[in-house]
């Protein structure tokens, strides 16, 4: 198994103290930027980490926190977005329950770095626990002297607050995210302006999720250049993937990026292979707004190469025959599983979580919801296949924020690479409607 | 300054000024049409998609194209744009698509709406919809709600342009009604039924692009089109009330009073609702004459205006420009809009 950056003492007995966690290394990487770099000289390491974000999209981290206008004596603010909801991942939510002294030293870190003197946790509702451990473990900062006036005596002051969201995944969007958290209804907003010019209060802010704040720990104290050599070329550092479905290990693991997928399903190191010594049907790599793939082309892209756990590797063919990193959320499934049951699960979802702010996510959303259910429960026809892939077209790329894309993209997915398993619930209604493994008889991709 | 293409045909505008804005100063059937932006209200805009237009060329400085395709109404120009509006396949065929999905919902009850014939998605599906629809589902409905003795809310019949919370938060000291619920479960409410009341609360029936807001003085008394326009004023008490209105009469009969609309439906000066639903008759008024209204609207029917003509379009265009516009000339029909 690859280097540990981030959970290599995840077990170790009562981590989430700061006593603990201190003895173990922690806050070691506030003392060095504080005392040895100036907040430029920190940016400079994450830029040469070469360090994606961690919650998607994947955008460099360095390049987003030197993007961060910072005009004289208006305020900046360093925002965590901690909602983490997406369907399969599950990744902050273990970092944050078990270590939450990381996050905080990562926020420490990089507040600091772009000189934010107010930062905030935005915490996803549902998680009103780790938001007990989070406040416990801030509190317990603020009396070691590493949050609050002149930290270390170094002169820079540093005030965090954690933020309960109200349970909507769309404020994981970023700006619905700080629409949310200045006591709004949480709507995306239109960009430009960016929140970098204009984010919080209208105030320049940069939003990371948690774990890209808390990649930032082990890059301040072991440097950029140390941290970009664990990776494969611009996928840099380590990367926690949250792996479950019909696998014999599912749980969380801490990969170096480029391990292969192959490998990372069946190793023993990591998922252990199919449970039930079934067959691997298809993968969703990234969270569920990500394309799904079959196994031939998770295991190996388009060309025939081995496919790598890398941002560049799994977005390798474009979404025709490619998918994405994503977040994360590595969801498998067997031989066994329904992918039109699979999909229309996953709109149900989107449907559900929609803002409805703009049209043809609001309507389009829910219209995909109801056909697949009809084609789901054996009342669909052959032209109600043409018609969710049209109206997932019509969704994607029309939209506010990329909701819209999360919901359009699985359902154009699930269509191109399993038509044949749309269309034998159109032929096969009876069988379709029955519950259990009925969709074995599908006939398997030729 | 900016210079901008639009459609081929070249316009200046102030920077900042939005591309729908720089296509309103060309006019005719080139400017793209707008369901949630209106001008006169601070941060309107972005939520419909109707005015969804392709950026050819960002800009001089940098002339690469946009890679998705940008809202006009918020979207501001930059020297050098190339824009296609009607120009460009894609953006005819997206917008046919936000007709099609603001209608799935829609309970298409024109025959018994009060805004039939002064619709906007009645214009905007008639001038870029299908008549058919591929939506088999039920349509979603409401719980009624009662919002006060002058305005009646019609959920179902709303498309979530968010223009009358923006009224309510810009106009009256105390927003009541605002936007509940998620996705196309939200809907416009009051919290824990509540009365729309003050003096300007009458305004957000102007602002409604569709039907689900209208005038209870009104409802059911007569179809616009068989009611005639005139213009007035009365020298209003209230002082933020500009007392600038429009008659709408049948016979001698005031049937209604609105604020003066311009050419793309948006009221520029607002009125208050002593002069909307108390002034009903003509001695209350003085009159100015028939009021403007578009050629190409029923309201209109057998009224002569000058058709608008375009300027000539400029032959240096980019590739993908010229080709569509071969393939699709811009839309020539003097008056829509106009």
């Amino acid at each position: 198994m690859g280097r540990k950056l981030l959970t290599e003492h995840i077990n170790v007995e009562g981590i989430d103290t700061f006593d603990v966690y201190r003895k173990h290394g922690g806050y070691r990487s506030v003392e060095k930027a504080l005392k040895t770099m100036t907040p430029d000289e920190v940016v400079e390491e994450v830029k040469k980490s070469g360090l994606r974000g961690r919650g998607g999209a994947g955008f460099p981290t360095g390049m987003k926190w030197s993007f961060l206008a910072k005009p004289e004596g208006v305020p900046r603010y360093l925002v965590c977005n901690a909602d983490e909801s997406e369907p399969g991942t599950f990744k902050d939510r273990q970092l944050m329950s078990k270590l939450p002294h990381l996050l905080i030293e990562g926020m420490i870190t990089g507040s600091y770095a772009l000189g934010a003197r107010t930062s905030y946790i935005y915490i996803r509702g549902e998680l009103l626990y780790v938001l007990r451990i989070l406040e416990k473990a801030i509190a317990e900062a603020y009396a070691a002297g590493f949050l609050g006036e002149n930290i270390l005596g170094s002169g820079y002051s540093l005030d965090l607050h954690v933020h309960p969201g109200a349970g909507a995944y769309i404020c994981g969007e970023e700006t619905a995210l700080l629409e949310s958290l200045e006591g709004k209804r949480g709507n995306p907003r239109n960009k430009p302006p960016f929140p970098a010019v204009q984010g919080l209060y209208a105030r320049p802010t940069v939003v990371n999720n948690v774990e890209t704040i808390a990649a930032v720990v082990p890059i301040v104290n072991e440097g950029g250049d140390e941290y970009a050599k664990l990776g494969v070329g611009k996928s840099t550092g380590t990367k926690l993937i949250s792996a479950c479905g019909h696998l014999n290990k599912p749980g969380i693991y801490e990969i170096e990026l480029g391990v292969p997928v192959e490998e990372f399903i069946y190793s023993d190191e990591y998922c252990g292979g199919i449970w039930k010594g079934r067959d691997l049907k298809a993968v969703v790599a990234g969270g569920s707004s990500v394309p799904i793939l079959p196994k031939e082309l998770i295991l190996k892209t388009a060309a025939g190469e081995n496919r790598l756990m890398t941002y560049e590797s799994l977005s390798d063919g474009g979404f025709i025959t490619g998918t994405m990193l994503g977040s994360g959320g590595f969801i498998a499934m067997d031989e066994t599983t329904c992918i039109v049951k699979n999909t229309w699960n996953f709109s149900r979802f989107y449907h559900h979580e929609s803002c409805g702010q703009c049209s043809p996510c609001r309507e389009g959303t829910g219209w995909l919801e109801k056909v697949l259910h009809r084609l789901e429960h054996g009342h669909g026809s052959m032209h109600d296949i043409d018609l969710i892939v049209s109206v997932a077209k019509q969704i994607e790329g029309n939209t506010i924020c990329p909701l819209g894309e999360a919901a359009a993209w699985p359902v154009a997915a699930a269509v191109r690479h399993f038509r044949h398993e749309f269309e034998w619930h159109v032929t096969h209604p009876q069988e379709a409607t029955m519950p259990g493994a009925a969709y074995r008889n599908a006939p398997v991709l030729a | 300054m900016a210079k901008i293409t639009f459609d081929g045909i070249e316009v200046e505008v102030p920077d900042g000024t939005t591309i729908l804005n720089a296509a309103r100063q060309i006019g005719g059937g080139v400017v793209p049409p707008a369901m949630c932006y209106y001008t006169p209200l601070k941060g309107t805009g972005g939520k419909c998609r109707a005015c969804l237009v392709r950026v050819a060329a960002g800009s001089a400085k940098d002339p690469r194209p946009m890679p998705k395709l940008v809202a006009s109404c918020i979207t501001t120009v930059q020297d050098g744009m190339v824009v296609e509006n009607t120009t460009s396949q894609q953006v005819m065929d997206v917008r046919k698509g936000i007709v099609e999905m603001l209608l799935i919902n829609h309970p298409l009850d024109c025959p018994v709406c009060d805004q039939a014939g002064e619709c906007d998605l009645q214009d905007f599906a008639f001038e870029h919809g299908v008549s058919t629809t591929r939506y088999e589902e039920e349509r979603r409905t409401f719980e009624k709600i009662d919002i006060g003795p002058l305005i009646q809310l019609h959920m179902t019949r709303c498309i979530l342009c968010y223009r009358c919370v923006y009224t309510a938060d810009q106009l009256t000291p105390e927003r009541v009604h605002g936007v509940l619920g998620r996705g196309d479960a939200s809907e416009i409410g009051t919290y824990i039924e509540n009365v729309i009341d003050n003096e300007f609360s009458g305004n957000v029936i102007d602002v409604c692009p569709v039907g689900a807001l209208t005038d209870k003085t009104f409802r059911f008394k007569q179809r616009v089109w068989f009611t005639k326009p005139v213009n007035a004023h009365r020298d209003c008490e209230n002082e933020k009330c500009c007392g600038r209105v429009t008659l709408w009469y049948k016979g001698k009969d005031v049937l209604r009073v609105t604020a003066r609309k311009d050419q793309y439906g948006e009221v520029k000066e607002w009125i208050c609702n002593t002069c909307r639903f108390d002034k009903k008759e003509t001695s209350d008024w003085v009159l100015e004459g028939p009021a403007h209204i578009s050629r190409a609207s029923v309201i209109s029917a057998n009224h002569y205006e000058l058709p608008v003509v375009n300027p000539q379009v400029i032959l240096d265009l980019p590739e993908s420009t010229t080709r569509e516009l071969e393939r699709n000339p811009p839309l020539r029909l003097g008056g829509i809009n106009g």
